[in-house]
């Protein structure tokens, strides 16, 4: 344990070594001095302002779908519930496709529309970029606010039967305090997702004027190699980043947390009940749609691939195979080391913690790019795309396997760690048989969500693909490009099938054995 | 006066037999085992917990069907009997409008009552800021300004020490008698039972037994009854 405490210390130190050297590649590829164009102000405010649009459409929509789905019970609701942590999951690129399937110029709407002689729809921009921030953070926000509301005390919605409030008081006097702690945080964790993601950016944006800083410098590198723009934009996107995340961290207190999560029966006003029917309708065909869509017009493709998406395919599974292994890896090595760092230096310890967590709100955009440019002339980036996609989609997936194997480190070292120092357990054989018990479920579910998150991810790649390395998803954004539709959807389709199998298959791994 | 009539009260998957009356005004601590359903009781009487069978009067009321705001009956919680954003004054005059658009003799009413209870010169502090036992009080400050005939505490008391808890239970009983209170209160110290109850109510396996005199509950108590307190 001593020893690969250390190894994880080191390659946390690392991890913040590389990124300080990035940046600092970042800085100097930027020739210190910032000269920001007016193409640069246009996707400065763009990116602003479809994150502000995109958390602000989030909220509206899950406040009174998280209150709906809190306050009345229905046959599948806890289903629904459940289904709303799939985004998380979902290849953003999937979504997109199901997105135009049913919002598209050929989409389900659009034919709608003509029929009755209307315009078709044309998503592309400013519209299409919301919308699918919506789709995909909507369910996020409502999670978070179920969490709100089951922290109100039973007792609070008794006492106001009890003295007679109606709607307005009830939701004055007992739903807007609880609302005013978690919609702040929620609102900027949704804008901080939504400033650095790119894919979206990529497919449903683009053009002067619908042009995100990541995008920029994904132009910036691929199609105009002008590296100090790249660093520029680079710099700028992530003072934009850590600003926002040190504000969230700021404003954001932890929740009280309460037993008994979900109230089995709870008060269910009479009034409003329509309301939330209609709410929870039509959000959860909203956020179905596309998905079925996706599954509708893949399932007929799927049995004539192209060979180039059977190929990608399985350079994408090496791939998240591989990121997941390095993810648990280094998870497992750091948080050992996190954790007896903390039993020796408290103080530093949280120092550290936090700077790992800082360091994983650089977009991995960013960080490619502050590579690219460091290794520009010692090897062919292109040539080490696929280490780099393996490398950066680890280190995406980090801060949520620390976040389920501290925990598990610090109680296997508090319960059987005491007996096993008594028996004088060291080495391998204390690694077996007091640490690696409490890691099986952890370890399996991170290694899935890492797996799944690299297997779904059209970033880095985008930037250092060739047709050689190309993963799933960059041969699935090909297709869309030369507009082979059919393909592109059983690409879609088999992507949705890969993320979501592996995430089930080696979560499942973890639950096969006893548990502990 | 309540009466439960071959009631059968459900609450969740639980369910609960009630044949009894219990006499009013006075006081009636409800004893048990924990888990018998001593809440449950309470949770009916208010209007929280359904009845599935037979009725439940209130005075000459029958209040089976009738919503929680419409039952004579006030109930204190063991927490959370007070909105944290709201002051004291204003946590009390919920107790007479929910909108708190109170007129001038409504809030000189809030200002004896909280007097009365013990809370004068508290009225702006936010609950946070007072102990566990003014926080009560201003709960029963609350239930006084509401005027309900029937005063329900479920381990009102429960999480306070012993010197405060008799303070509290005086308090009660000193409010119960001035406004001709008829007070159901669950207990797990018997103690608490013999210092103020006129009356004792045993609750356990599904079934509550009808209410006996504190004295001769506690002397002569029933078998089941003994097994709980652990007499021979």
């Amino acid at each position: 344990m001593k020893v690969t405490g250390w190894v994880g210390i080191a390659a946390g130190l690392l991890i913040l070594l590389s990124c300080a050297a990035a940046i600092s590649a970042l800085i100097g590829a930027s020739g210190g001095a910032i000269s920001v164009s007016g193409a640069d102000f246009s996707a400065i405010r763009f990116t602003l302002l479809q994150a502000a649009l995109s958390a602000l459409g989030s909220l509206l929509i899950a406040v009174p779908l998280a209150r709906a789905l809190a306050r009345r019970r229905f046959r599948g609701r806890d289903l629904l519930v459940t289904a709303m942590g799939a985004p998380f999951l979902l290849p953003v690129l999937v979504a997109v496709l199901g997105l135009l399937a049913i919002w598209g110029r050929n989409g389900v709407l659009s034919a709608l529309m003509e029929s009755v002689g209307a315009e078709r729809l044309n998503i592309y921009g400013l519209t299409g970029v919301v919308l699918a921030h919506l789709f995909f953070n909507i369910p996020l926000v409502t999670r978070l606010l179920l969490q709100g509301w089951a922290t109100i005390p039973p007792e609070h919605l008794r006492l106001g039967q009890q003295l007679g409030f109606g709607p307005v008081e009830r939701f004055r006097l007992i739903e807007m305090p609880m609302l005013r702690t978690v919609l702040p945080g929620a609102g900027l964790l949704v804008f901080l997702l939504c400033i650095s993601s790119f894919a979206i950016a990529l497919t449903l944006g683009g053009g002067p004027r619908a042009t995100t800083l990541e995008l920029a410098i994904y132009q910036a590198i691929r199609f105009e190699f002008d590296l100090p723009r790249a660093g520029t934009l680079a710099m700028i996107q992530t003072g934009l980043c850590l600003i926002v995340a040190a504000v969230t961290m700021l404003i954001a207190r932890p929740g009280e947390a309460r037993a008994g999560m979900i109230h089995p029966d709870p008060f269910s006003p009479p009034e409003g009940r329509v309301l939330d029917g209609v709410v929870i309708a039509s959000v959860a065909m909203f956020l179905s749609g596309p998905v079925l869509a996706v599954i509708l017009r893949g399932a007929p493709a799927l049995l004539e691939l192209p060979y180039g998406v059977v190929e990608a395919a399985i350079r994408s599974i090496l791939v998240a195979l591989s990121s997941a292994i390095l993810t648990v890896g280094v998870g497992m090595a750091l948080s050992i080391g996190l954790v007896r760092m903390a039993e020796l230096r408290p103080r530093l310890a949280r120092v550290f913690e936090a700077a790992m967590l800082l360091v994983l709100v650089i977009s991995p955009f960013v960080l490619a790019t502050g590579w690219f440019i460091l290794l520009r002339g010692h090897v062919d980036p292109f040539a080490i795309a696929l280490p780099m996609v393996v490398t950066i989609n680890a280190l995406m997936a980090l801060p949520f396997a620390l976040r389920a194997f501290v925990p598990a480190v610090a109680m296997a070292r508090r319960t059987d760690g005491r007996l096993a120092d008594m028996l004088g357990l060291t080495g391998y054989t204390r690694l077996r048989h007091v640490l690696l018990p409490h890691m099986r479920g952890p370890a399996a579910f991170a290694a899935g969500l890492a797996a799944a998150l690299s297997m779904g991810d059209l970033g880095v790649i985008a930037l250092f693909g060739s047709t050689t390395t190309a993963t799933l998803p960059l041969v699935m954004y090909q297709l869309m490009g030369a507009y082979r539709m059919e393909a592109a959807a059983g690409a879609a389709l088999l992507l949705l099938l890969l993320s979501f199998g592996m995430f089930a298959v080696i979560d499942r791994l973890g639950k096969s054995h006893d548990p502990v | 006066m309540i009466r439960f009539d071959g009631a059968v009260l459900r609450n969740g998957g639980f369910s609960l037999r009630a044949d009894l009356t219990v006499l009013g005004p006075g006081i009636c601590a409800i004893v048990g085992p924990s888990g018998a359903g001593k809440s449950t009781l309470l949770l009916a009487l208010a209007g929280f917990a359904s009845i599935g069978a037979g009725r439940l009067m209130i005075g000459e009321q029958d209040v089976t069907a009738l919503p929680p705001a419409q039952r004579p009956v006030s109930v204190l919680f063991q927490d959370h009997n007070l909105f944290a954003h709201l002051d004291v004054a204003a946590n009390v005059s919920l107790g007479l409008r929910p909108d708190l658009r109170l007129n001038a003799a409504q809030k000189s009413r809030v200002q004896q009552v909280l007097q009365h209870t013990g809370l004068q010169g508290l009225s702006a502090r936010k609950p946070a800021m007072l102990s566990g036992g003014q926080q009560q009080r201003v709960a029963i400050a609350r239930a006084l300004l509401r005027d309900r005939p029937v005063l329900l505490l479920d381990e009102a008391f429960g999480a306070l020490g012993p010197g405060l808890r008799r303070e509290m239970l005086t308090l009660v009983r000193t409010v119960a008698v001035e406004q001709n209170l008829t007070v159901l209160m669950v207990t797990h110290e018997p103690e608490d039972a013999r210092a103020i109850a006129d009356h004792v109510l045993f609750v356990a396996q599904g079934q509550v037994h009808p209410p006996l005199p504190t004295a001769e509950f506690f002397a002569a108590p029933p078998r089941a009854v003994a097994d709980y307190l652990g007499l021979d």
